[in-house]
């Protein structure tokens, strides 16, 4: 069956493929292109959606694999395979790729083409990054992404678009210099890219410190952590909406999945040393960032950092494993905070992107960010202020949304580490309702605040589907995460009995 | 019997005073031209002399090479002075400064 | 049968939903008339079948179900579930929840009658029941933080369910995240459940609770302190939130800003009581714990007291009822820390029942005042109302503990059982609790008095045209009249059980050891025992209040609330002139909303808002990124003076170069 059909690299390569299509048909038909991406971001998922239902549950091992070599010289392999880390993050890509080609159906009219082309190339980068089990493969996907995003930013983008593009790409790019070094001290080390035999090489404690710093660089700034955050808000602001949406949805994730694929199988005693930096750095992140998210007056800024503050939960929940261990000296009740970091991810991809898209709604008709050019809207869109209720309220993580679940995995496991870390965590119950229905009611509630708000309509059919897309996961993951937690166990229990031996 | 050194010592001469043609011109940039050719002309005499005196025929061989590369080049740079000229009416080494940092 | 049971519980809870979500998401195409109906009969339902069960639980011998629905997840080998635990504590609960809703239902016809958002409001009130239900019949932690949380959110959409009006949408947000502050500690008491029991069931925490009783944990310093005190008191922190405690308590008279019958179902009779619910659940955790028990007690009674107090002195009837709220789940959690759980939970719903009559009452009067509710506008209503007033009548009666009335026999008993405790605080707790009893009468019949007797103080403006729905306009077109039956209706009922529930069901309840397995209370805490050994019938207890100063403390509120608003109107004012000070203080409610406003949500913006400017925008942005920025380019700066743009220097340039190579070449 799948071994049969090159799944993964299907899903690497069509996007890619659709782009260019869509690139050259945008010549000869410049607005109906939009049905042909539309075409490709669909096959693309549904072809993806294979991976999820043939997945295999009961193994940590990489399924779904490809390996052809391809640089022999340098033992460079064209490598793809995903595991339950990996797997459920290529879905919420191909996903939000669906959503992102509808949300730009009408919105954009300048260089439709190129706008649905560059979202098209970067789902199919986004995929391989995922799905890449060679480290120069992951490299080369991780770096060309920043292309597409790049031109989205920079030519679909807000005034001060080339201010946020260079700091995105310079913040970025400096990052995964530093990884680069890495992968290729590491593969002079082992003679080879692969990543598996990354995970299995001894190594001693200064090489994995000097390892573990120079993912952590790139990752950091990815993910991002305080204090390498400051590239975000500004991209979000620039970016068109479907770039916030790709931004928050999906390449936030990248720096996180690396932690999990790269630092902490690589240099687990590093890990271990350095928790307190990691944990310390996303406490600063959920409680300081949470404080400046409730003081923005841009919504794209406050949705942007909430997202900052949300990703700081992931990367607790990641490293609470090493505190856990080290105090215990015991695998159990670590596990629960990698998964929840991972549900997290997940539901954050839906819940950041939902928000994105309902500000990408009222810009549309306001063309302003400032809350406080609104007010009242709720009289003239009672359709879409449910929508936003309901995602400010898994934003702030209310139960029975799929963003209480992360959080709540987390905070329980950082009760075992410390009392003090649960107890800063637990500090976004009362920040996340604060930026997040303080903004709800600024924006929403109240008498009608002024004349432009009274001309706004309510959404659209097509705005009311991609938003009600958003909502049945948001809503199905908080009441039964049980799915996702099934597909990440095995791998999720394999990678926390790896990182617990130590490698020196 | 005229020695390899008095080769060297004229082919020297000339090239020193090409260097010191480029570093003293202010004015033309034509100058500046001819200050190459004969730079290069110091080098084909180099050339022929260590040719003749080591009975390698190598070395005149690259003469014609450097002696049809320098044709080119003087066929270009006076093409780009002509240009240059028609641009800024003018062509006073002191004001070509747009390189400038 | 037990699988019948199994579908009941299931049919409980599912049925509001499925009326709230019919009627919620489909909103455009539901008529008006049946989202009434649809959510009523939802209601029913769970009302019907929620006194079955507890037929089934009291006298048909059913024992405590523990079951469990579907796996919400398994993460790392801790199985969360969701699943109800029902015995006779939940069927209590149950009942008087689907029943309290079962009326506000029927009585929201008629209140919200003209509003444009009628639909709505009945899909939220469904959508609270399931909530609700959810809460008190989970067997985990997970659910009833699930619960717990719902509940939240639809008191947060019905507070501000006139959203154009500035104070309610201020109101619901106030609500929610005082409700989230009380939730923090919640979340980390749960948090430690997990972690020192391995798991969030209810039964096998339970289980393992005593073995909690010897461990300690260091929070600050050296210190050590008792697991089960941390646990207790973090727990507690969140019952403070929901169950509106001092200093968590400002949100609810704020929550008056949502419409009446909400006031009724929510902020007096199910959500607010779910902290107590929740601390007599917890019975088991709470009884290990000494500190913890009179924290809460001490808690409960300033909570009785003081906020009765403020109750006196407020202007607005929803207020007063609202202060008055405050001041008696003061009394239950007093009770809670008293170890007289069954006394606490018994005057939960005796509350449930004469408090939502009270504030539907005080919403018909709104109804016939046009949306007016402060009391120096109205005044002998009495004669225009006369199943509104005679219903206030019993429920006031209740609320001061008349003896026979419901409020009797569960207010008695907390006090009597606060005077047998003898744990740390249960003095002041008792002065507390008997004093607020002369507070409580004195407002109560403060409000009667000014709403019902007295001289009219409202005008009728004749020829004015319908100026039906203009809310906030003092002259009435017409004279007050009753309200329709579906208002009525409901007051009737709620007056039935208000006047009799006490006396049928107090001897099983408090003494009958009726809970069964349900709360746990350590022998050394008797005190329930030692009042059962005094009680004998609820005929004696009537009679034995004849000779205790309760009753007599309580009379003299009422007197005194006659003296001040019948016989001598003129007087209060006076007295608010002499004591300016003590006014002051109450008027402003001990000045806690003004010191959170300033401190808490100004702190927290000042904060944000200095981090960002000084931390992100300053020093990050300012002279990490853009500094580092800023110095490439100075050195560049440097750097391109040695660009002179003329071929000769570059030519210099490279002979030199050329030169010193050499040079270093053959010196070397």
């Amino acid at each position: 069956m799948t071994a049969h059909f090159p799944i993964l690299s299907v899903l690497l390569w069509l996007p890619i493929v659709g782009g260019l299509v869509v690139l050259a048909a945008g010549r000869v038909a410049p607005t109906s292109v939009r049905w042909l991406a539309l075409l490709f971001s669909l096959v693309t998922f549904a072809v993806s959606l294979p991976l999820w239902t043939q997945f295999d549950t009961s193994t940590a091992s990489m399924q779904f694999v490809e390996n052809i070599p391809w640089i022999s010289t340098f033992n460079v392999h064209y490598a793809l395979g995903v595991d339950g880390i990996a797997m459920p993050l290529i879905l919420l890509t191909t996903f939000m790729t669906v959503l992102v080609v509808i949300a730009g159906w009408e919105v954009i009219q300048y260089k439709l083409a190129q706008y649905m082309a560059a979202f098209l190339i970067m789902e199919g980068l986004m995929d391989g990054v995922f799905s890449a089990t060679d480290g120069l493969l992951f490299y080369v996907l991780w770096e060309a992404m920043l292309i597409p995003m790049f031109i989205i930013i920079g030519v679909w983008g807000g005034p001060r678009r080339v201010y946020a593009t260079i700091k995105f790409f310079l913040y970025t790019f400096l990052g995964s210099v530093f990884m680069l070094v890495a992968i290729i001290y590491m593969y002079v080390q082992s003679g080879s890219f692969d990543i598996q035999t990354f995970q299995q090489m001894p190594l001693g404690m200064t090489a994995q410190i000097l390892i573990f710093v120079a993912f952590l660089l790139a990752f950091a700034v990815k993910v991002p952590m305080w204090p390498v955050h400051t590239w975000l808000p500004d991209a979000h602001v620039e970016a068109p909406t479907g770039g916030s949406v790709i931004l928050a949805a999906i390449l936030l994730k990248m720096g996180a999945y690396g932690f999990l694929r790269f630092s902490m199988p690589i240099a687990p005693d590093a890990s271990q040393s350095l928790t307190w930096l990691i944990v310390a750095l996303s406490l600063i992140a959920i409680i300081y960032i949470g404080f400046v998210a409730i003081v923005q007056a841009d919504m794209k800024k406050l949705v942007a950092y909430s997202s900052v503050a949300h990703m700081g939960f992931v990367t607790l929940g990641f490293f609470l494993l090493f505190m856990i261990f080290g105090k215990t000296a015991s695998v159990s009740g670590t596990a629960m905070g990698v998964e929840g970091g991972m549900i997290q991810m997940i539901s954050h991809g839906f819940i950041s992107g939902a928000m994105f898209l309902c500000v990408g709604v009222l810009y549309d008709r306001l063309h302003t960010r400032e809350i406080k050019a609104y007010g009242g809207v709720i009289n003239m869109m009672p359709a879409f202020a449910f929508f936003f209720v309901l995602f400010a309220m898994a934003n702030c993580g209310l139960p029975g949304t799929s963003g209480f679940v992360g959080e709540w995995l987390v905070i329980l496991t950082a009760m075992k580490a410390n009392f003090w870390i649960a107890f800063g965590a637990a500090f976004t119950l009362f920040l996340g309702a604060a930026y997040s229905l303080w903004l709800v009611k600024r924006v929403l509630y109240g008498p009608v605040g002024n004349d432009h708000v009274a001309d706004m309509k309510d959404i659209s059919k097509r705005e009311f589907l991609i938003l009600g897309l958003c909502a049945i996961p948001v809503i199905v993951f908080g009441i039964w995460p049980a799915p996702l937690l099934d597909v990440m166990h095995a791998s999720v229990m394999n990678l926390v009995h790896h990182v617990v031996q130590s490698k020196l | 019997m005229i020695s390899l050194f008095d080769f060297l010592a004229l082919s020297g001469a000339l090239f020193a005073i090409s260097v010191a043609g480029i570093f003293l011109n202010r004015k033309n940039v034509i100058l500046l031209l001819m200050c190459i050719e004969l730079m290069l002309l110091a080098v084909n005499f180099n050339f022929i002399a260590f040719s003749h005196y080591l009975n390698d025929l190598a070395g005149q061989v690259f003469v014609f090479f450097i002696l049809t590369v320098a044709a080119a080049e003087a066929a270009i740079g006076l093409a780009i002075v002509v240009v240059v000229f028609r641009n800024r009416q003018s062509i006073n080494v002191e004001e070509l400064d747009t390189m400038k940092g | 049968m037990d699988q019948n049971l199994q579908t009941i519980f299931l049919i409980i809870v599912l049925a509001p939903l499925a009326a709230a979500a019919v009627v919620g998401l489909l909103m455009r195409f539901v008529p008006r008339a049946a989202s009434h109906w649809l959510t009523i009969v939802g209601v029913g339902i769970s009302c019907v079948l929620s006194l079955y069960v507890l037929w089934q639980m009291t006298f048909a011998g059913a024992g405590t179900e523990n079951v469990t629905v579907y796996t919400w997840g398994i993460a790392d080998g801790v199985h969360f579930q969701v699943g109800f635990l029902v015995d006779r504590l939940t069927a209590l609960m149950i009942s008087v929840v689907t029943f309290v809703s079962l009326m506000v239902h029927i009585y929201t016809i008629g209140y919200m009658h003209d509003d444009p958002g009628y639909k709505r409001f009945f899909s939220y009130i469904s959508l609270f029941t399931f909530s609700m239900l959810m809460l008190v019949m989970s067997n985990n932690f997970l659910q009833l933080f699930f619960g717990w949380e719902a509940v939240g959110l639809v008191s947060y959409l019905l507070i501000g369910f006139w959203y154009t009006r500035p104070t309610a949408i201020y109101a619901n947000l106030k609500a929610f995240l005082v409700n989230r502050v009380g939730d923090f500690g919640f979340l980390l008491g749960i948090a430690l459940v997990l972690t020192y029991t391995g798991s969030l069931d209810y039964a096998d925490v339970f289980a393992k609770a005593p073995a909690l009783s010897g461990q300690t944990i260091q929070l600050f310093g050296a210190h050590v302190w008792a697991v089960p005190t941390v646990i207790c008191i973090l727990l507690f922190v969140g019952a403070m939130g929901k169950s509106a405690q001092v200093p968590l308590h400002v949100w609810l008279p704020d929550s008056m800003e949502g419409p009446t019958p909400i006031s009724a179902l929510i902020h007096a009779a199910t959500m607010v009581t779910a902290g107590i619910f929740m601390v007599a659940r917890m019975s088991p955790l709470f009884e290990l714990s000494n500190t913890a028990l009179s924290v809460v007690m001490v808690i409960g009674a300033i909570t009785a007291f003081f906020m009765g107090l403020v109750g006196v002195v407020q202007n607005d009837i929803k207020r007063v009822i609202a202060y008055s709220t405050l001041s008696q789940l003061g009394y239950m959690t007093t009770a809670l820390g008293a170890s007289a759980y069954a006394a606490g939970i018994f005057h939960l719903m005796t509350h449930a029942f004469f408090k939502a009559l009270l504030f539907l009452a005080a919403g018909s009067v709104i109804i016939a005042m046009h949306h007016e509710q402060d009391m120096r506008k109205m005044g002998g209503l009495r004669k225009y109302m006369p199943i509104t007033y005679w219903t206030f009548v019993v429920g006031s009666l209740a609320l001061i503990a008349f003896p026979g009335f419901s409020g009797f026999f569960s207010k008695d008993t907390i006090i009597d059982a606060v005077h047998e405790s003898q744990r740390a605080g249960s003095g002041f707790a008792y002065w507390c609790v008997l004093l607020g009893a002369f507070v409580t009468a004195l407002y109560t019949f403060r409000a009667l008095f000014m709403t019902f007797h007295g001289k009219e103080r409202f005008t009728i403006e004749a020829g004015h045209g319908h100026g039906h729905d203009d809310h906030g306009h003092h002259g009435l077109t017409h004279p007050p009249k009753e309200s329709p039956w579906v208002v009525t209706l409901p007051l009737v009922m709620l007056a039935i059980p208000s006047v009799v529930i006490g006396w049928i069901t107090c001897k099983a309840v408090l003494y009958g050891g009726y809970f069964g397995s349900a709360i746990y209370v350590s022998p050394s805490h008797h005190v329930m025992e030692k009042l059962g050994e005094e009680f004998h019938g609820s005929g004696a207890m009537v009679l034995a209040s004849l000779t205790s100063p309760t009753l007599y403390i309580a009379l003299a509120g009422v007197l005194v609330a006659w003296f001040c608003y019948i016989k001598r109107p003129e007087l209060p004012g006076a007295i608010a002139q002499r004591s300016k000070f003590l006014y002051r203080m109450l008027a402003n409610k001990f000045y806690f909303d003004e010191i959170n406003a300033f401190f808490v949500a100004g702190g927290a913006r000042a904060l944000g808002t200095a981090l960002w400017k000084g931390g992100d925008t300053a020093i990050i942005d300012g002279v990490l990124v853009d500094g580092s920025a800023r110095s490439v380019r100075w050195f560049a700066g440097i750097l391109r003076r040695y660009q002179s743009g003329y071929l000769y220097h570059y030519a210099f340039t490279m002979i030199i170069g050329l030169c010193a190579l050499l040079g270093w070449l053959l010196l070397k």
